[in-house]
């Protein structure tokens, strides 16, 4: 097992893909020149702004948009110019687009049908595909029956009853509330880890893309930012459109010497790095002390301007004495004993490692 | 009170439907059960026999106008499909443009329309006369006072009334549900096959209704363009009207066409009724 998944092949590459349209006697690029390599068995995220071509991109993998430029190979083949019903993909719609005029069961029993699967595979593989995805005993409902999450579900099953080699979802969690969103991403994940399979998953929102994925392409303007695992995302974002983008993050900026800039009153430490630099610092990183804390640590003196409490941790808003504002998030654990208030004068620090720098261009 | 609500609100909706359809239908039932004429009045005799009598005598003009209307129904929908279709998914930005230019020809009265047709057909009119001319086809060859004359009218009369609905239904299927049979292995036909016409059933079934009860009915295009070998029920029933002043048996005979034609139509949705169709079309 361990072994497998050391053999890294190539689920889907996409070579310089560029979209172009035709909007008002306007050449508009969507996509301008992407390049990704997904591995088989992937957990791939597309994370980006709304606009910024990530459903372009996907349209693309799955065949109902040829690229302007660029290569689109699926397993190793190149399938440019194959139209979407011959190519081992499947997809799940960002509004389920399922076949209103037809039951659960014929929605999900499509795909076999069509491939011509014997009815004896198609009526246990589709009855199979219902239990898994918790619709057993729906077959005969119509999909305005369902409730979204349902719907969501018969979309799933529509797309993974086929076995695809990989499965691209567009946004498929964006029309459910906070609630249902949470229990269908653990659920999407596990059913994911039991099949097996290639996910490709398109999403606006930082924090799904952050906890399911393997690895991330934040997207900016038809452009791939910075691709990597969530963590190093997280933690050292290539630029400052992605450091805005994931989540909460504090932006200090300035002129280094000799690996340390000086700011606000204080010092930030950027080892190895001279000149124009921007640094990013995420908020659970920063200690919060009264007093300035002793050691190889950048620090930097500041007044509380708002404590909001947040159950599992506090959110503070410290003003620097240039006026910048960082963010910092403390744990409630039992034993912490910072408790700073409005008004209070603080010290803020945070180890030299957790600083993610940036050399301004 | 607040249970009658509703059904006062619903009260100019039902004052509409008694003095605009109960009332003149109940006053041609009356009718066609009585005897006289003109000069002497008409009497109420129920005199059942009268439908017999116009049903026996006209039997041929009314199926003759089943089949005409058929026809006509036929060759509206093969052509206006096609015609729907190509506006409501390849029409882009111009739909409205097309639908207005579709709808043109009804700002000419229907009769005026009927009688261009009739010059346009004409045996040394534009089109024949041209072809004639052409040798390509022979000197006797005529279109009008034929069968094929009539169908063609009452096709070219009504097609916008079978357009229009098939476009709506049309126009409600979500692009993406098309993509998605292609997605999971519908080839474009087969696509088509089972979502978009499926889908549009309902619009279809719309178009068919709104076009076949005007067409079995008419009299203009059988009057113009028909000739005399080709007279339908309507134009029977104007005669007797307007001509020979024989209300009983126009009455009656409007009461048989509008029996048969709501017979047809109720085994029609029987048989091809929306729900049916879309199940039958999922199999
Ligand atoms: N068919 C099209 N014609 C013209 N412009 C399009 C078309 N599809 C997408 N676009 C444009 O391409 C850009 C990217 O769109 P899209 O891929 O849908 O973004 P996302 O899914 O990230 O929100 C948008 O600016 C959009 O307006
Ligand atoms: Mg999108």
């Amino acid at each position: 097992m361990a072994e497998q998944g050391l053999i890294e092949r190539s689920a889907i590459e996409l070579e310089g893909v560029v979209k172009e349209y035709l909007s008002h006697g306007e050449v508009v690029q969507a996509v301008k020149g992407v390049t990704l390599d997904i591995a088989e068995g992937e957990f791939f995220s597309l994370l980006g702004p709304s606009g910024c071509g990530k459903t372009t991109t996907m349209r693309m993998i799955a065949g109902f948009e040829e690229p302007s430029k660029g290569v689109v190979r699926l397993h190793g083949q190149d399938v440019t110019n194959v139209p979407p019903n011959r190519r081992d993909v499947n997809m799940v719609f960002q509004s389920y687009a399922l076949f209103p005029h037809m039951s659960v069961w014929d929605n999900v029993a499509f795909g076999l049908k069509q491939k011509k699967t014997p009815q004896e595979e198609i009526r246990r593989r589709v009855g199979e595909m219902l239990e898994i995805v918790d619709l057993g005993g729906r077959e005969k409902r119509r999909p305005r029956e369902l409730s979204g999450g349902q719907q969501q579900r018969v979309a799933l099953a529509r797309a993974l009853v086929n076995r695809p080699r990989a499965l691209l979802l567009d946004e498929p969690l964006g029309a459910l509330d906070l609630k249902l969103r949470q229990a269908m991403q653990l659920e999407l994940k596990r059913i994911q880890r039991e099949v097996g399979i290639t996910f490709v998953y398109v999403t606006h929102d930082q924090s799904e893309a952050l906890t399911m994925s393997d690895r991330i392409a934040v997207m900016n303007d038809g452009l791939v930012e910075q691709l990597a695992g969530p963590r190093e995302i997280y933690e050292r974002p290539a630029s400052t459109f992605v450091a805005g983008f994931i989540g909460t993050s504090n932006l200090l900026s300035g002129t280094a010497a000799g690996g340390v800039l000086e700011t606000g009153g204080g010092r930030v430490l950027v080892p190895g790095h001279d000149g124009e630099v921007s640094v990013t610092i995420r908020p659970e990183k920063i200690r919060i002390s009264a007093d300035k804390p002793d050691g190889e640590l950048s620090a930097l003196p500041g007044t509380v301007a708002e404590v909001v409490y947040l159950g599992t941790y506090t959110s503070y808003a410290v003003t620097l004495a240039d006026g910048a504002e960082i963010t910092v998030f403390q744990q409630n654990a039992q034993d912490a004993t910072t408790t700073a208030e409005r008004g209070d004068s603080v010290w803020l620090s945070w180890q030299a490692r957790h600083s993610y720098v940036m050399e301004s261009r | 009170m607040r249970r009658l609500t509703p059904y006062l609100l619903a009260l100019p909706g039902w004052m509409w439907l008694a003095i605009f359809l109960v009332v003149p239908l109940a006053a041609m039932a009356s009718v066609s059960l009585q005897t006289g004429n003109v000069i002497d009045g008409f009497v109420m005799t129920f005199s059942v026999s009268n439908y017999g009598d116009a049903i026996g005598g006209y039997s041929t003009q009314l199926v003759r106008s089943l089949v005409y209307g058929a026809c006509a129904t036929v060759a509206m929908l093969v052509i206006g499909y096609p015609v729907a279709y190509w506006i409501a998914f390849k029409g882009g930005s111009r739909k409205s443009v097309y639908l207005f230019l579709l709808l043109l020809p009804f700002f000419v009265s229907f009769v005026l329309r009927t009688i261009s047709w009739g010059f346009l057909l004409a045996d040394d009119g534009v089109l024949l006369g041209t072809l004639k001319s052409w040798g390509l086809l022979p000197a006797g060859f005529h279109v009008l006072a034929t069968a094929f004359a009539v169908v063609a009218g009452l096709t070219y009369n009504w097609l916008p009334f079978m357009i229009l609905p098939i476009y709506v239904a049309l126009e409600r299927v979500d692009p993406r549900v098309v993509e998605a049979a292609q997605d999971l292995y519908a080839t474009r036909g087969a696509a088509f096959r089972k979502v978009v016409l499926p889908l549009s059933l309902p619009g279809v079934f719309a178009g068919v209704l709104m076009t076949f009860v005007p067409a079995t009915a008419d009299p203009v295009n059988a009057q113009v363009l028909g000739g005399t070998g080709n007279t339908m029920i309507g134009n029977i029933i104007q005669t007797e009207y307007l001509v020979n002043n024989d209300y009983p048996t126009a009455s009656a005979l409007s009461f048989t066409l509008m029996a048969v034609l709501l017979v047809g139509i109720f085994a029609y949705a029987r048989v091809l009724g929306t729900e049916n169709v879309l199940e039958a079309a999922a199999r």
